[in-house]
């Protein structure tokens, strides 16, 4: 095949893949897009494959297939609640990826570069095994987190800012050092020492955050992956590894913004690990009694409402109780009652966790609501119910400006008639913040686990 | 324990102590009712819902009596019921303490221990087993529907064929929960309603059941302990009086809930203002039990003087007793869980705790009213002015904005000046890439984010033709390090498409 019309495919796979991007925009044009980006996806492989440069089709194809058929066992196996330990495995992936391309690169020494571009082609790929290795080791430490492999708390080491900062020199005097030694054709060591400086930083980095902050964790790392390829996209001189890198890079840097801004977090203080260490005097006190109430009067509550509104968090995901609180909103909505899903943009544990487990179960996408479509009508609410979800829907963050989260935009649910919360107990969120709404006059609490008492509500409600 | 639940023979009093639901509930804790038969009979509930619900039922008093070890009751036992209660026998019912020593006496005597459910402390852990409030706001809503009963017109202004009705205008004196359900009751029917109380932090929820709050231009705070009020100052009775004889003159309806805690009810209706109203108008004294806040009502009777009707009934929850015997019920229900906390059928009389020291009045033969006066009030605190901080969004400096950009702008034309022509190529086609990008994202919407990282996974699976092009190499390690991030590359591609295809499938409408 003529290196201009593998060319002209990589335009055209690049153009395929922002369809594909673009298709996101709304429901009905999502599966097309994912079309897209699977056309793009073949055409760019199948020009490459068929590219003069490439002869071993032997290890080539059974590569490919092997990884295929691991990767589509993977994606029909997944249960829709380990949504953000797949996406994060699968960011590692890319990670691995890149640095294994990168230093495949490094030892091809059939490269015809002098000079100047011969310093920038090793500068790039430093850079991107650096990338590679800090998406590879973060995201495996995401991915352990999430799915409670090792603790969501955050490991907040002594004088952490400066161990960063360590590793940062030494990386930046490991280039210097790499860049020398691969004028005289060697460079493997700092290479490699840099690797694993890179490795310990993404470790480090994951490490130093908590479960909250997750949503922010899950975007950056599929951000840094990105990077990662675009890095060694200007490795390879390959433009369409660009552009794809690019168009990845930049979603999951504003998927990340985006993140940020919904818990009133600055994002490098996100990334400089730990919770709440920066707020100011003590935060309020929350005294006050709790109104336990069982099923049945909740099933009363919810027969005697007529405009519902559902709030669902991670607890709803660790219980898998989607499925439930679907039948629950069918067999309401049946009886001609307006129920709603209020969904907070860091609800569970990665950017739209609870739309994906909400589709699951069926729930139909056009009652789900974001945050700020339904926060000016919580008056007209009669009943909402909090399923698993705490910090998102504290009220502290807004009338007590010592609270950690002070600040964060929350579900203003309590300016409903009632209340019901759903808990496991009375233990505080992820940020460790107590929750006055819980204490409210009119709020009920609803305890034990979300399935088992959601499913007695929904007994009640039929009988 | 056995709680015995007896027929009230009071005359006139309809209510019972328990209803099948609330008996129900008190039998899983562990405790067994019995009810003498005919209790809920003028309470509409039959003999066969109590078995239905599991409560044993007994053809007499004496059988009741006798065999029980709580005595659940709607009315102070009269001197009868006194006799047939036995020795360390546990009652609970209203008792009114303070109205009734020889009684108090008694029942001490007897040996028995007592809890009045007119003694629990006005506290918001207590609010639901204040049977007070819970009659209170029967008493108030019923007050509305006797005043319609013997009111002449609607109480909704109406424009017929007929001609033009105005709406009724109610006054409402005293915004406790009496007042405040009669507020929501006459509103509900059309009224306009005003209201009047000397405790100023009334005037919110007056005003949030969309009635108007009667100002007085006059300064004095009539908050008592507890959430009740207390005597107010003559000069700011005799600027009270004064508001009601102007309102007297305009108003059709008048309901007078104004109790002052063991004193009898403060005079506010003079003969002369009842004289001033208009033929027709109804006054409802719902004071009349403490000898009324109208100078002319009569207690337990419907008089009209003057034109005036004046309703003196002191049963009014018992006019509604089904309901009021399912708030009662619940209002014991929930005090013998509290009394019960593990739900074991045994009585645990704690007197570290609040609201069971106050309830109980007497505890073994001794009399131990009246309580410690509660820490907590029903009012809420004086506000504590929280000094907001203020969060005015800092306007960055100049020079904070244009720093970045001096930086970012030199490192650009830096890397410019040393970037061979090949790089820059590239770096134009990485930063207009990184802008379509931006572009295209913020058009995503939110609830498609999952999806969106699923298939940006699948899309950087690209990196993939790196290793593509690198595999062909003659030298074996970059063989196989190429061939390993092919494999690894295409589980991304493979899971990243058809995960989020499997996603894409589940969002219908």
């Amino acid at each position: 095949m003529p290196q201009s019309l593998i060319s002209m495919s990589y335009i055209i796979a690049t153009i395929l893949f922002i369809f594909s991007l673009s298709g996101l925009s709304n429901q009905e044009t999502a599966r097309k897009g994912n079309y897209y980006g699977m056309l793009g996806m073949v055409v760019a492989i199948l020009a490459t494959v068929l590219s003069d440069s490439v002869s071993s089709y032997a290890i080539l194809i059974s590569a490919l297939i092997i990884g295929g058929f691991i990767g589509t066992r993977a994606a029909l196996k997944v249960e829709m609640t380990q949504m953000p330990e797949l996406v994060a495995i699968m960011h590692s992936l890319v990670g691995m990826a890149a640095v294994l391309v990168g230093y495949a690169n490094f030892l091809d020494t059939n490269s015809s570069l002098s000079g100047v571009e011969k310093t920038i082609h090793e500068t790039e790929i430093y850079i991107g095994i650096l990338i590679g290795a800090v998406t590879f080791s973060g995201s495996v430490i995401a991915f352990c987190k999430l799915s409670e492999k090792i603790s969501g708390k955050p490991l907040l080491l002594p004088a952490r800012h400066w161990f960063n900062l360590g590793l940062l020199i030494g990386a930046i005097f490991l280039g210097w050092l790499f860049l020398h030694q691969a004028e005289a054709g060697s460079g493997l060591i700092p290479l490699a020492i840099m690797t694993a400086i890179a490795l310990v930083f993404g470790v480090h980095m994951v490490m130093a955050i908590g479960g909250a902050d997750m949503p922010v964790v899950v975007s950056m790392l599929n951000s840094y992956s990105g990077w990662a390829a675009a890095a060694t996209g200007f490795m390879l001189s390959n433009d369409l590894l660009i552009v794809t890198g690019a168009l990845v890079g930049s979603s999951g840097a504003i998927l990340s913004y985006i993140m940020c801004r919904a818990m009133n977090r600055h994002f490098l203080s996100v990334i400089a690990g730990g919770f709440g260490t920066a707020s100011g005097g003590e935060a309020a006190v929350i005294e006050g009694e709790v109104h336990p109430i069982d099923a049945e009067e909740t099933a009363r509550l919810l027969l005697d409402a007529k405009n519902i509104m559902i709030i669902p968090g991670y607890g709803m995901a660790v219980a898998q109780a989607q499925h439930t609180v679907n039948e629950i909103t069918k067999f309401l909505r049946d009886k001609g009652k307006k129920v709603g899903f209020g969904i907070h943009p860091v609800a569970g544990r990665m950017p739209g966790h609870m739309n994906v487990l909400l589709a699951e179960a069926k729930v139909p996408y056009d009652i789900v609501y974001e945050m700020d479509e339904i926060n000016e009508d919580w008056g007209n609410v009669d009943v909402s119910i909090v399923i698993g979800a705490n910090d998102i829907v504290n009220p502290s963050a807004l009338d007590d400006p010592n609270s950690p989260i002070a600040g964060m935009p929350v579900l203003e649910c309590w300016k409903g008639d009632t209340t019901i919360v759903m808990k496991r107990s009375m233990a505080s969120g992820y940020a460790g913040v107590g929750n006055p709404l819980f204490v409210k006059d009119n709020t009920r609490m609803l305890f034990g686990d979300a399935n088992k008492m959601l499913q007695e509500v929904l007994k009640a409600l039929k009988g | 324990m056995k709680i015995g639940v007896p027929k009230e023979i009071y005359p006139g009093e309809k209510r019972v102590a328990t209803t099948p639901e609330a008996a129900q509930q008190i039998i899983k804790l562990g405790f067994t009712v019995s009810i003498e038969s005919g209790a809920g009979l003028s309470a509409n509930i039959s003999d066969d819902a109590y078995r239905a619900a599991g409560v044993e039922v007994l053809p007499d008093a004496a059988a009741l009596w006798s065999g029980a070890d709580i005595i659940m009751k709607v009315r102070a036992p009269d001197s009868h019921e006194v006799e047939l209660l036995k020795t360390g026998q546990v009652l609970i019912s209203f008792i009114w303490p303070a109205q009734n020593p020889e009684l108090m006496d008694k029942l001490a005597a007897k040996q028995t221990t007592v809890l009045a459910m007119d003694s629990v402390p006005r506290m918001s852990r207590a609010q639901k087993l204040d049977a007070l409030s819970s009659m209170a706001n029967i008493a108030g809503y019923r007050a509305i529907v006797e005043a319609a009963q013997h009111f002449g017109r609607f109480f909704t202004g109406q424009i017929t064929a007929a001609g033009k009705i105005p709406p009724a205008k109610v006054l409402v004196i005293g915004a406790g929960v009496a007042g405040l359900a009669a507020i929501g009751a006459a509103k509900g029917m059309g009224a306009i309603v005003r209201s009047f109380d000397t405790r100023p932090e009334v005037k919110e929820q007056i005003e949030s059941m969309d009635a108007e709050f009667l100002m007085l231009d006059f300064k004095e705070e009539g908050s008592g302990t507890g959430g009740y009020a207390k005597t107010m100052s003559p000069e700011f009775i005799a600027a009270e009086m004064a508001l009601f004889a102007e309102q007297a003159k305009e108003v059709d309806i008048i309901v007078t809930t104004a109790l002052i805690p063991g004193k009898p009810a403060p005079k506010l209706i003079t003969t002369a203002m009842v004289e001033s109203m208009k033929p027709g108008s109804v006054i409802v004294d719902l004071a009349a039990e403490q000898g009324g806040n109208c100078d002319l009502t009569e207690k337990d009777q419907v008089v009209v003087k003057h034109d005036v009707t004046i309703i003196g009934y002191t049963n009014l929850p018992s006019r509604l007793a089904n309901q009021s015997s399912q708030l009662y019920g619940t209002n014991l229900r929930h005090l013998l869980t509290e009394l019960s906390p593990e739900k074991n059928g045994q009585l645990n009389i704690n007197f570290d705790d609040e609201v069971i020291r106050g309830t109980t009045v007497i505890k073994e033969g001794k009399i131990t009213w009246p309580p410690p006066p509660p820490t907590l009030s029903a009012a809420p605190k004086a506000k504590v002015e929280v000094a907001k901080v203020a969060v005015e969004p800092e306007k960055p400096s100049v020079l904070k904005q244009i720093t970045p950009m001096l930086i970012g702008g030199l490192a650009l034309l830096g890397l410019g000046a040393i970037a061979p022509a090949s790089f820059m190529s590239h770096f134009t086609v990485f930063i207009l890439a990184c802008f379509v990008g931006y572009q295209v994202i913020w058009n995503v919407t939110p609830s498609l984010h999952t999806p969106l990282m699923s298939v940006t996974n699948a899309i950087s699976g690209i990196i993939v033709i790196g290793a593509l092009v690198q595999v062909s190499a003659p030298d074996q390690t970059i063989m196989i390090l190429a061939g390993l991030a092919i494999l690894i590359a295409s589980i991304n591609i493979a899971g990243g498409f058809l995960v989020t295809r499997r996603m894409l499938e589940m969002f219908r409408k």
